[in-house]
């Protein structure tokens, strides 16, 4: 039995702990975020984050993961209350088949709390491990750079009131 | 030809139906999307085929529309786009339409989602079928006050009608209301009129997709259902030689292993213990394998020695001439579709019934090679569509279909779900076949192209199920049925001559089609199919011969369009880059310009792009992009834009990196490291897309106007740095910078 | 911080040595031409150097990543401070445009640029010294022939009183010692050609030799091993640790083509020297191999390769695909081995040849190595996807693995699959290869 959190709930799972991650979110604890892509490393569908770092999810067993915090994409918010970079990527329409856009964007996040105001440069090299093959790349870009503009000025609005008090 | 096709029959799926797909499964065979070449009946889209109208849309009672499409979503927004299209004939918001798609238990047969024909076969279809269905309740509403139908209108759901009565959908509509004929024409709302087409509705699949709802087969989770995979044969036609599959039988969490001649699949509990009993098995098992393959190397050779069906597909004036400015021979390597997500369907068998939940292109095809695999009656086989990884044609998804039916066989009452792995889908999807064109042009006097000969050399790019022995499964059982027979698609739309008819006027011209019946490499449908080639050679050519005769690349081009919607695009893709104002290139830099109508007969499309190439050491990015495209009438401004740029990134990665590598006996690409493609660093730096609108006019496809024509400037904008025409796919690094290097030295030697 | 301070107070000492000093100091600036036509150059000559700019590995210093070629800009930490590689495409203004052949000689045997001004040694001069008028004519011609980049290198961040370029004499004084390169009639030609290469152009030595605390090669341990980026350069010749020894064929392979069976996959800043020589002429890769070669190898015998554990002999596929099954070790196995068949067996011990597969890691030098730095960070960062080329791609665990699973890991790869004492003082290479590894992720990206 290993226990950490997903998503800030805490879970504890029975698979077998060579059981890579994807896996285990996948089949015991019913995700759909993270998708298999390759199983190799390769491609980034499969990425979530462990203590806010990016990794691949389907190359990482879950023996190393004791008492870690994982973020899913499904950990940024839901269809009714889409996080700041789910909405960027919807106002974008960043996505065609969309298979590799979950992992695409927990890598985003990554980088957005590495980065607030991450430029051009900053993008390419940070989604650099992650394929897209439908070439859905140009609005890719446009919305982490939306979801960074929304979480500047919801910081700002923050500091403000923060002052007004 | 007629059929009266009932309500039952089409949610069954039988009967009459199904008697219209096999009286016409000749003509099925010989076109992309599996449609009739020839109408039966003169109704619009699809109607021809299914004129049924409440086999496309049923009015509940309570006013909202469920609506059928034959066709699937496939990532390009087609769900969004038919809702558009019915909502805004309807009179209907959105949110009140729930659609259905491909489902051989509800929807219509509209053969595959290919072609860039959706908007056109089914769009057409529910416009027409919506506006119909508008004007009976309207008829409806007139007949139950009295009125003239014309005094009454419709809108949100409800029809009104002077003295402020009005009537809501759901109360209008009565069981047979709807179960009539469509008529040869509608009432079509006038395109200044839209509401909701020609409009950039939200995609409707996308919250889930970026939530991480259930959005894809790969996501389904039914009540019982276990874990399969197969472990494929090492190479083309290997036959299983020795295998003692006990340790794996007996590896706890293993439910069954299943060999069926060469077929070999496992089936656990759990997905993990699933993939590591497929590898166990797989160390197990000993191939005798007797695959052949071409010499990689000399891949453009191997092709045109093989024999070849030859077809003249144009032939006007005196095409040959003493001598030509231009010769030359163009390629490309066999292509991966490369899907990210492996395919993956899950199919359960319950009793004497079979359902298999699929992301093929289509369900009534599979449908009808499945139960022809597995000896079933076609009325006992279900095949319902769901979401997959996007597939630019056809990926294993048919062959993982057939895969999941026979292990589902194994285990009854089971649903079994099957994802390849990435090695299996890259070594085994049927690539975009390797082709060669050889072109060659005169110029007159004058300027103007005096002759010109294009021969191309393919095998099939139509390898669709169908029989059976498409299915890789099929071909693998102890009892394998006979290999398909190659499918040469015929004009005006071909396949591997697809589009190697010019659209420019030349007096003087030829192409041949030599059709490969043998198939080196297991080939079939890629976007654009033999179009990526052949508008590379003749963009390609266009630009040479602009230059021999000292013309501007655009202007050369326009001197030789007649089409007044192909000289609107190239027209506006030069202006709004700057084309003619273009400034000289730094060092380094260049411009290529390229345009085509896909297929002669679908959307316009004309690029202007700038690259960027390392001198050293051969890389390229591009700058700037800017396209132009005329897709008709528009459903969805911002799908189409995602089209067209989602199309130039997509085959900016073919043209600059894609080659599927094989050594002589098996596929070597197996993986994104053996088989690289574009990543991020080389992302466009800046794409820019303009729409032609053409309100009213029929629509056209835009998921494959880009490919051709992105290729053909690329490669036209090499020649601009470096003054080297290139032919052969890809232009990687290592070419272009040997190209680089030449141009570089002191003294130039013509190229 | 020990090392920077002893390198100033030498630093100090040396420029304050006196008169002598002070006149070696002096160099006067070369006049400025006017960049010289494309067509004054040889095509013949201009391909011999673009060969030479190959082996000598410019454009890895000169470009920056996603940069134009030659542009410079590239920062170098050194343990001194930051400096930032020169634009040497000939540009007038910010490149070398207005160099002629004596000023550009100059600076690559001398280390002194046009205007007079002392170079780093982190331009290996101390090698360029060896090469022939007639090549560095060559290598002068293809970078004369270049398109001139506009780009303007970044000032160094050096701390006084580095940042005086006069301390350079003091230190040039003391540690450069410039030779001419002198045949040794008694070898034959492709070993002579092979020693020129790798003792100038190839500056193989600026890596694989150990460096004083003063930043000079130590002579006298010629390719006893080094350090470059956070990497080990190891040992060549009779100090090599590889776990079989290399034979000329095999450093020919490896030098030529990236990687050897034996050997494994050039890794770190060995890979974009791999990628330049794969793109030289093959006859001075094959002799700079004849002269590696010739340096000896070790006179001790290693022992036998343990059998790696688990073993996996039947566990290989033999289809398409090269992952293995790997049953997973009791839990009662050593909590490495555990890892290693959890999170590494299923590609490094698949069979896969290279250079895709994994590297079969019993004969890895990284693991034979006096130090685990290169173990550490090929773990830690993986192998990042080339840029549109063919090649290895492994993931990296940086953010997977804590501190005491890779301690295990690294016991059981040291001590079990290489056989070998642990190595001493590991949390430190662990914490250092850490801090490299932070920013990894996306290092390889615009490359």
């Amino acid at each position: 039995m290993i226990t950490f959190t997903v998503n800030g709930t805490q879970r504890s799972v029975t698979s077998d702990p060579d059981t890579p991650l994807l896996y285990v979110l996948r089949d015991e604890l019913a995700l759909n975020g993270a998708k298999f892509g390759c199983g190799l490393g390769q491609c980034g569908a499969c990425t979530v984050l462990v203590d806010g770092e990016a990794l691949f999810s389907c190359i990482t067993p879950v023996m190393l993961l004791e008492g870690r915090s994982i973020r899913t994409v499904e950990g940024l918010g839901t269809v009714d209350e889409p996080g700041p970079l789910q909405a960027a990527f919807i106002a974008e329409q960043a996505a065609q088949c969309g298979y590799c856009i979950a992992g695409m964007m927990m890598r985003a996040q990554e980088l957005l709390e590495r980065i607030p105001d991450p430029d051009d440069d900053d993008i390419l090299a940070a989604l650099e491990p992650q394929l897209c093959r439908c070439g859905t790349h140009m609005r890719v870009i446009r919305a982490v750079k939306r979801a960074a503009q929304a979480l500047a000025q919801a910081q700002a609005l923050a500091q403000a009131s923060e002052g007004a008090r | 030809m007629t059929h009266a096709i009932s309500r039952r029959d089409v949610l069954r799926g039988t009967g009459a139906l199904v008697l219209a797909f096999s009286l016409s499964r000749h003509a099925f065979a010989l076109t992309e999307t599996g449609a009739s070449e020839t109408p039966l009946r003169g109704l619009p889209g699809s109607l021809d085929s299914t004129p049924l109208l409440d086999a496309w849309i049923r009015i509940e009672p309570n006013g909202n529309a469920t609506v059928f499409t034959g066709k699937a979503e496939l990532g390009q927004g087609i769900r969004t786009a038919l809702m558009q299209v019915a909502a805004e004939e309807l009179k209907l918001p959105i949110a009140r339409l729930t659609l259905i798609t491909a489902d051989t238990g509800r929807t219509p047969n509209e053969g595959y989602t290919a072609a860039s024909h959706s908007v056109q076969d089914s769009g057409t279809a529910l416009r027409n079928a919506a506006a119909q269905v508008r004007e009976i309740l309207i008829g409806e509403a007139a007949r139950r006050v009295g009125a003239s139908a014309s005094e009454l209108s419709a809108r949100d759901g409800v029809v009104i009608g002077p003295g402020g009565f009005h009537f809501g959908y759901g109360d209008l509509v009565s069981e047979q209301l709807l179960h009539v004929d469509a008529q040869p024409t509608s009432i079509l709302t006038d395109p200044r009129d839209f509401t909701v087409m020609d409009r950039p509705v939200p995609r409707v699949d996308i919250p889930a997709k970026v939530t991480g709802g259930a959005a894809y087969v790969q996501d389904m989770r039914l009540p019982g259902m276990v874990h399969g995979r197969i472990v494929r044969p090492p190479s083309y036609g290997a036959r299983l030689a020795a295998l003692d599959a006990g340790p794996v039988e007996t590896m706890p969490g293993v439910l069954k292993v299943v060999r069926d001649g060469a077929f070999l699949g496992v089936i656990a509990e759990k997905e993990w213990t699933a993939i590591q009993a497929m590898r166990r098995l797989a160390a197990l098992a000993r191939w005798d394998e007797t695959a052949e393959l071409p010499d990689e190397a000399r891949l453009p050779d191997a092709l045109m020695a093989l024999p070849s069906r030859d077809t003249t597909i144009l032939d006007v004036g005196q095409p040959v001439a003493p001598s030509y400015a231009v010769d030359g021979l163009f390629s490309r390597p066999y292509l991966a579709h490369g899907s990210i997500g492996p395919s993956c369907a899950i199919a359960r068998m319950e009793g004497d019934a079979l359902t298999v939940w699929t992301h093929t292109q289509g369900v009534y095809p599979l449908r009808n090679a499945l139960a022809t695999l597995l000896a079933m009656p076609q009325d006992k086989v279900r095949c319902i569509h769901a979401e997959g990884a996007g597939c630019y044609g056809q990926n294993g998804a048919d062959d993982v279909g057939a895969d999941a039916a026979l292990l589902a066989r194994a285990v009854p009452g089971r649903p079994v779900r099957v994802q390849w792995m990435r090695e299996q889908e890259h070594a085994w999807e049927p690539f975009g076949p390797g082709m060669v064109a050889h072109l060659r042009a005169a110029l007159g006097p004058d300027g103007s192209i005096a002759a010109w000969q294009h021969d191309v050399w393919s095998q099939s790019h139509m390898m669709r199920p169908g029989p059976p022995g498409t299915l890789l499964a099929a071909r693998d059982i102890a009892d394998p049925f006979p290999p398909a027979p190659p499918v040469d698609l015929p004009m005006p739309e071909g396949g591997g001559d697809r589009n190697a008819v010019p659209l420019y006027v030349l007096p003087n011209a030829r192409a041949v089609n030599h059709f490969l019946p043998e198939m080196p490499l297991r080939g079939s449908s890629m976007r654009s199919l033999g179009g990526y080639l052949n508008i590379f050679a003749i963009e390609s050519t266009m630009d040479d011969l602009a230059g021999l005769s000292g013309q501007d690349p655009v202007d050369f081009r326009l001197h030789h369009l007649a089409d007044e919607r192909a000289r609107t695009v190239v027209t506006e893709a030069a202006e709004r880059f700057g084309w003619k104002s273009r400034p000289k290139a730094p060092a380094g830099s260049g411009y290529g310009f390229a345009f085509a109508r896909y297929k002669n007969l679908e959307a316009y499309c004309a690029i202007a792009l700038e690259i960027a190439i390392d001198q050293d050491t051969g890389r390229t990015v591009i700058q700037r992009a800017v396209a132009a495209v005329d897709t008709g009438q528009v459903v969805n401004p911002d799908g189409v834009r995602n089209q067209i740029e989602g199309g130039i990134v997509q085959a900016t990665s073919w043209t600059l990196f894609e080659s599927v590598r094989f050594d002589r006996r098996r596929i070597t690409s197996i993986d994104w490291a053996s088989y690289p493609i574009l990543r991020f660093a080389h992302v466009p730096r800046h794409i820019e897309v303009h729409i032609v609108g053409r309100p009213g006019l029929p629509f056209l496809g835009a998921g494959e106007a880009a490919q051709g024509p992105t290729g053909a400037a690329i490669a036209n904008a090499v020649r601009d740095v470096t003054g080297r025409r290139l032919r052969t796919l890809p232009l990687d690094a290592a070419t272009v910078r040997a190209a680089m290097t030449a141009s570089s030295l002191p003294t130039h030697s013509p190229s | 911080m020990l090392l920077k301070r002893v390198f100033l107070s030498g630093i100090i000492l040396v420029a304050a040595g006196g008169a002598a000093a002070l006149a070696y100091a002096w160099r006067g600036a070369i006049p400025p031409i006017a960049p010289p036509a494309v067509t004054s150059f040889q095509p013949d000559e201009v391909l011999r150097g673009a060969d030479l700019a190959l082996i000598g590995d410019c454009r890895t210093c000169h470009t920056t990543a996603g940069g134009r070629t030659f542009a410079g800009g590239l920062a170098m930490p050194t343990p001194f401070g930051t400096i930032y590689s020169t634009n040497i495409t000939p540009d007038p203004e910010t490149g070398i445009g207005r160099w002629s052949l004596a000023a550009f000689t100059r600076a690559m045997r001398e280390g002194v640029d046009r205007e007079g001004r002392h170079l780093y040694p982190a331009f290996p001069y101390d090698h360029f010294s060896l090469t022939a008028d007639a090549d560095l004519k060559a290598l002068y011609a293809f970078l004369m022939t270049r398109d001139p980049v506009v780009a303007e290198a970044p000032a160094n961040d050096l701390p006084f009183p580095i940042n005086l370029r006069l301390v350079l004499a003091g230190w040039k004084l003391l540690f450069f010692h410039p030779e001419t390169y002198v045949p040794d009639p008694s070898r034959d030609a492709p070993w002579n050609r092979g020693r020129y290469l790798v003792e100038g152009f190839a500056h193989c030595g600026a890596c694989h030799t150990p460096r004083n605390l003063m930043g000079a090669e130590v002579s006298s341990r010629a390719f006893a091993g080094g350090e470059a980026e956070g990497w080990a350069a190891f040992p060549l010749g009779p100090h090599s640790p590889s776990r079989i020894p290399w034979t000329e064929a095999a450093l020919g392979d490896y030098l030529r083509q990236g990687w050897q069976a034996d050997h494994g996959v050039a890794l770190g800043p060995m890979r974009p020297v791999v990628e330049n020589l794969a793109e030289a002429p093959a006859e001075d890769v094959a002799a700079m191999a004849r002269y590696l070669a010739s340096l000896g190898a070790p006179a001790a015998t290693f022992p036998p390769l343990p059998a790696a554990a688990p073993d996996m002999s039947g566990a290989r596929p033999q289809s398409a695909g090269w992952q293995a099954a790997i049953a997973a070790p009791g839990t009662g196995q050593p909590e490495g081995l555990r890892l290693f068949a959890a999170a590494c067996a299923s590609c490094h011990e698949a069979g896969r040849p290279l250079p895709l597969g994994g590297t079969d890691l019993a004969l890895s030098t990284s693991l034979s190595a006096d130090t685990p730095q290169n173990l550490l960070n090929v773990v830690l960062q993986g192998v990042p996807a080339s840029d549109g080329q063919a090649a290895p791609i492994m993931p990296g665990f940086v953010s997977a693995m804590n501190d005491a699973a890779l301690t295990a890991l690294v016991a059981y790869l040291r001590q079990t699959v290489a056989g070998k004492p642990g190595w001493p003082d590991l949390p430190a290479a662990i914490a250092a290869a850490r801090d490299a590894a932070i920013p990894s992720p996306h290092a390889g990206a615009a490359r």
